[in-house]
């Protein structure tokens, strides 16, 4: 096991400060709430979306409905991620025509999850519009994709992993850094 | 945890809990993409995939079909009859022909037990059994566990499989899985058409269909497979149906909340009573449904994905 440095970037308090900035920026960036609709993309993009929804609802006193999105049969990277992962449930509870859509994800990196997200929301419907909302932005896209509403801009190195941690699956609400130790190798997550 | 199957899909024999297991678990999010307006996700865009039927079926070639389609595979649909077959050709250089117009899978039916096995061991391909003689007929198998799961867990239900167990390779895919997954199986029928020695696997047998009824969760109820009998098997569907018929009258003298499976195509008065089959208590469409699930899901963990590559791409997790 190679050394790696754990880096804490957001601890319990910060995350929640962080999502209530966000929610905020949401409604702010909505001309009319009631046309709102939160998709979380699978796995922790679906809690942060949940969180952001409360939040939006009370800010904003309306119903905000929630959807969750698996892209894994939207990858374009398939036939590259050897044995296949599981798919988690993809769920809109609404019709997405006329709605302002925001796709709600932990981490931005390669912008690949989110052009599969806009591919398979487009399966879906025509929103009228669709935000990004992401928890941290680590940089390094590969694809012309950029954020409308950031919690928290990380630099990072391409090796290193972010860890976003949510009490409703991890016990705590958490964002670390693992920086990749110069010498070995990193341990991304799967 | 492994989560590759390996190159094809022969049979549920050699699989192990933790691969069924697998591909019902995968099969669960694919019933919501039949459930969608535009029911297709790109994920096998660009994989040829040839449906090589040797005997007549509806049901599961047109289930293979929709469950490629929904995935955006290309598709060929290949019968014995008006292909070259008939003019002789063997079913290994059929493949192979196949095979040199670049094609990525082959879903194989055919009258001989182990002709899936014979031609993985010969193509490149992913072979998936459609079923094979008397042999198997691994995503009958897999949809009739998901549909039991749907409604119970597996583990410990009492499924008693009813008719010609003899000829059926769906009663042999059932035994192999249920059992592996921990289901109390049981076979119920004339001694004629029961497989000698069946209760070695560990099978319990009943003799008469009251006392099946009695004792089970499932009843999965097999077709009479007059097709592939010499006479001799039962004396007529008459007897057959008076002596075996899953009737409402012996389901209403059992206590027990059954669920009636077929895989159908029924014989309706033969070996099941057409109120039973339209009844409360079947689940027989489900299965239907299901099959395009568990297809999609097989066809899914089967294609592509190269280890090697793996390696490589790990550096960049997607985001």
């Amino acid at each position: 096991m190679p050394p790696e440095e754990r880096q804490l970037v957001l601890d319990a308090g910060a995350v929640e400060r962080t999502l209530q900035r966000m929610a905020q920026d949401i409604v702010r960036q909505t001309p009319d709430p009631r046309l709102l609709v939160l998709i979380g993309v699978q796995r922790r993009g679906v809690e942060l979306a949940a969180r952001l929804a409360a939040s939006v609802a009370a800010a904003a006193h309306v119903d905000v409905p929630r959807g969750s999105l698996d892209i894994t049969l939207y990858r374009d990277d398939l036939e590259v991620v050897g044995p296949r992962p599981l798919i988690g449930p993809t769920s809109l509870p609404v019709a997405l025509d006329g709605r302002h859509a925001w796709i709600v994800d932990d981490v931005l990196f390669s912008g690949r999850t989110v052009r599969a997200a806009l591919d398979q929301l487009a399966d879906f419907g025509r929103p009228a519009r669709i935000g990004l909302a992401v928890l941290v932005d680590r940089g390094g896209r590969e694809l012309p994709i950029q954020a409308d509403v950031i919690g928290e801009k990380v630099t990072t190195a391409p090796g290193d992993r972010v860890d976003v941690l949510v009490r409703e699956l991890d016990g705590r609400d958490a964002v670390e850094v693992l920086r990749a130790a110069p010498a070995g190798k990193g341990k991304p997550k799967p | 945890m492994s989560r590759a199957l390996g190159k094809d899909l022969l049979g549920l024999e050699h699989l192990s809990a933790d691969d069924l297991r697998l591909i019902l678990d995968t099969a669960e999010p694919f019933k919501e993409i039949s459930e969608r307006a535009i029911k297709k996700v790109p994920v096998l865009r660009g994989k040829t995939i040839v449906n090589l039927f040797f005997e007549p079926s509806t049901r599961t070639r047109i289930s293979f079909e929709f469950a490629e389609k929904r995935l955006s595979a290309d598709t060929v649909n290949v019968g014995s009859t008006g292909s070259s077959v008939v003019k002789g050709e063997t079913l290994v250089d059929t493949a192979r022909n196949l095979e040199a117009m670049r094609i990525d899978m082959v879903v194989m039916r055919h009258g001989s037990s182990g002709a899936a096995k014979f031609l993985a061991e010969r193509i490149e391909s992913n072979v998936i059994n459609a079923g094979d003689g008397k042999h198997e007929h691994p995503t009958q198998g897999l949809l009739d566990l998901l549909t039991i799961r749907d409604h119970r867990p597996i583990a410990g239900t009492k499924v008693c499989i009813v008719g010609d167990v003899l000829h059926s390779r769906v009663a042999r895919s059932n035994i192999w899985g249920l059992l592996k997954l921990g289901a109390e199986v049981a076979v119920c029928g004339p001694q004629t058409l029961l497989p000698l020695g069946i209760g070695e696997l560990g099978v319990t047998v009943f003799r008469r269909v009251e006392e099946a009824i009695e004792w089970a969760d499932v009843l999965n109820v097999l077709r009479l497979q007059l097709e592939r009998m010499q006479a001799g098997y039962v004396p007529s569907t008459r007897e057959y149906y008076r002596v075996f018929g899953v009737t409402l009258e012996r389901l209403e003298r059992s206590t027990r909340e059954l669920i009636i499976m077929h895989p159908g195509p029924m014989n309706r008065g033969v070996e099941i009573d057409s109120r039973v089959a339209d009844g409360p208590h079947a689940v027989i469409l489900d299965q239907v449904t299901n099959g395009v699930a568990v297809r999609m899901a097989v066809l899914y963990l089967l294609a592509g994905g190269k280890p090697e590559l793996a390696e490589s791409a790990k550096g960049a997790p997607e985001r």
